[in-house]
């Protein structure tokens, strides 16, 4: 039975984890219908600034924290600019594909850049796991638990307090009808983007910690999709319950079965469960149903 | 190639159903044939096997390409999953010649069948979602399918998911060489190319097209979109599996590393640089696609060793990082500039020449 804890409670706090990085893919999809194959990338990215910029030991944790997110605001606000400004109104194929190949450029400009193998990306996080009733949890989880909660309040907020947020929502809502009230639906975009890139900065650094810096790091994008897709693409929140979910299953599936299967369910099974979730509730739990009139 | 259809008056409906309606199209096209007949000889006579493996990859690309092409370029159905649907094809090839026997061909066509049940099956999702959440799909479908490779000992073989097999035979002929294996490539290729022509143009073709175009639009006028839809699936995810088993006999074996998430990017890659809904976009983009690691490799190599004097050993590493800059770089550059791709190009060059040299 403590087994079973132990799977639960870590399965769910790696789950926030995963929803950190899913909040930035949402983002961008609820503004510009843009689905981010580069969001992982976007991630390893973030990761490999902050471990450089500590590497060279110039600044402290704390001044390399707003330079990261401020360097990924303007990578977002160029990649918008140059990259995906030009597809609107192109096939969704196409878009997919820009993205994807970003994802690349992104991959190997990082290798050439910094060169292969690993980094550190050291935070000042207690390394030893807490005991809570004979449960392990390690103390990275905690934080990136807590980054996850507090920006999906920011993020809550943002979405229904703030102009921009409001602004946001209409375009998503209706292009055309959001310009004819006077938002800058460029300027929304832009934004998104940029809001990315601060997600991403954010999932950089705590995975970075985890795993070390190198360009498998880009991965974790791999995971996020069964994440978005359960929670419903347009979703925060769905956000949030998808990464609950897949860091749960995927958790528990990976105690119990990989005994028998040799390793590697934890790769699989949020897959099938989300083919499973597709036949049943093709828009996920909180995904927004579009309906098709004529 | 450069069409002329003045004087050409066409008096039987035969005649204008035909696949190429111009006498000068219709020779090209023989033209086209017989060269990529005789394309081995001259590499023959120089005893060139390198470059002949190279054509050959181009070949099998091109089919799987074709393939693609049908179901995204057409029918406007997003597949990530294409690399799985040919590992699916390549495995029942190398499982049935391997550990039972069956000629060539058998293979070949047990390979194709296995393949369009798999994607046919990740096709299901289509009928109620499409756009991105198909994307993730069949991006789904592409992980599944290498786990089951590497997990089920049954199918990938156990140790590193590895099948071998043997050349290929065909009445008492064995295609051991790079020229031989070309020729039994080529007539595949063939039917592909041409099966894709007709198909499009035929009714089920013209249905592929309505679902892209506008789905409820289609429905409207009677096109059944859920049997369209699947039927996309099953024919690309058929030549899908013919070329997978196809590379398996290629190659001697079959290994799931040939069909990673990379690979289905890779042809993705090759239509959309190609020209989506073109089936000559398909052969352009499989030839670019090809070449293209092979020419950065040459260039890269030659410019560091002879303006540098930096020995191949040293820039190895930064080559692999350096191709997928520019294989990232080029996606996006075709889909800003040219959308339509290398086909789009090709058309302009006809375009231009067909009034040639008297343009107006």
């Amino acid at each position: 039975m403590e087994f079973f804890f132990d799977l639960t409670v870590n399965g769910l706090l790696v789950g926030l984890m995963y929803a950190l990085v899913a909040v930035g893919f949402v983002l961008i999809y609820k503004a510009t219908s843009v689905i981010n194959f580069a969001q992982g990338d976007l991630v390893m990215f973030a990761a490999y600034g902050a471990a450089v910029m500590l590497g060279l030991g110039w600044m402290p944790l704390w001044a390399v924290i707003p330079v990261l997110a401020t360097g990924m605001v303007a990578l977002g606000f160029v990649l918008e600019r140059g990259i995906l400004r030009p597809l609107i109104g192109q096939p969704v194929i196409s878009v997919i594909m820009v993205t994807i190949g970003l994802a690349f450029v992104l991959q190997g400009l990082a290798a050439i850049l910094w060169k292969a193998g690993t980094r550190e990306l050291p935070l000042p996080v207690r390394v030893e796991p807490y005991v809570v009733g004979g449960v392990f949890i390690s103390p990275i989880n905690v934080v990136a638990a807590v980054t996850a909660i507090l920006s999906l309040v920011a993020f809550g907020l943002f979405f229904t307090r703030s102009r921009f947020g409001i602004a946001m929502r209409a375009v998503a809502d209706d292009q055309q009808a959001s310009m004819t009230v006077g938002i800058n639906v460029r300027r929304v975009f832009a934004l998104s983007w940029a809001i990315a890139g601060i997600a991403a900065a954010a999932g950089g650094l705590i995975w970075g910690n985890m795993l070390g810096v190198d360009t498998f790091l880009a991965l974790v994008g791999l995971k996020v999709f069964p994440v978005v897709i359960l929670g419903g693409l347009d979703s925060i929140l769905g956000a949030i319950v998808g990464g609950l979910i897949v860091g749960l299953v995927e958790s528990i599936a990976a105690g119990y079965l990989d005994p028998y299967v040799g390793g590697g369910t934890k790769d699989f099974v949020p897959y099938v469960l989300m083919i499973l979730v597709l036949f049943v509730r093709p828009h996920g739990f909180f995904g927004r149903e579009i309906i098709e009139r004529v | 190639m450069i069409n002329r259809e003045s004087g050409v008056y066409q008096t039987t409906y035969e005649g204008d159903m035909a696949l190429y309606t111009l006498p000068l199209a219709r020779a090209t096209a023989l033209a086209a044939v017989a060269l990529l007949v005789l394309l081995p000889l001259p590499l023959w006579s120089a005893g060139n096997e390198h470059w002949m493996s190279i054509v050959n990859t181009i070949v099998l690309s091109a089919i799987g390409a074709i393939g693609l092409n049908i179901l995204v370029g057409y029918t406007g159905q997003i597949s990530i999953g294409h690399g799985g649907f040919m590992a699916a094809g390549a495995y029942a090839a190398a499982i049935l010649s391997s550990r039972y026997d069956m000629p060539f061909l058998v293979g070949v066509a047990a390979g194709g069948v296995v393949a369009m049940l798999v994607g046919t099956f990740f096709g299901i999702p289509s009928l109620r979602i499409k756009g991105l959440y198909l994307a993730i799909a069949t991006l789904a479908a592409q992980l599944i399918i290498e786990w089951t490779i590497n997990h089920v000992t049954w199918i990938g073989g156990g140790a590193q998911s590895t099948i071998y097999v043997q050349n290929p035979t065909i009445l008492g002929v064995e295609f051991d060489n790079e020229f031989r294996r070309y020729y039994l490539l080529l007539p595949f290729f063939l039917l592909a190319y041409f099966g894709a022509l007709n198909l499009v143009r035929s009714r089920v073709g013209r249905a592929f097209i309505a679902v892209r175009d506008r789905d409820i639009a289609a429905e409207i006028i009677g096109v059944d979109i859920f049997k369209y839809k699947l039927l996309a699936f099953a024919v690309s995810s058929f030549y899908a599996g013919v070329a997978g088993a196809l590379y398996t006999y290629y190659l001697r074996i079959a290994n799931y590393e040939q069909f990673t998430l990379i690979v289905s990017i890779q042809f993705l890659a090759m239509i959309i640089i190609g020209g989506l809904g073109s089936v000559i976009g398909s052969v352009l983009g499989a030839i670019f696609i090809k070449l293209l690691p092979i020419v950065l490799d040459l260039t890269v190599v030659g410019v560091s060793e002879n303006v540098f004097g930096v020995p191949y050993a040293r820039v190895a590493d930064f080559l692999a990082n350096f191709q997928l800059v520019v294989f990232g770089g080029l996606i996006i550059l075709f889909l800003a500039i040219e959308p339509q791709g290398l086909a789009r190009m090709w058309f302009n060059v006809k375009r231009y020449f067909r009034l040639w040299p008297f343009s107006y």
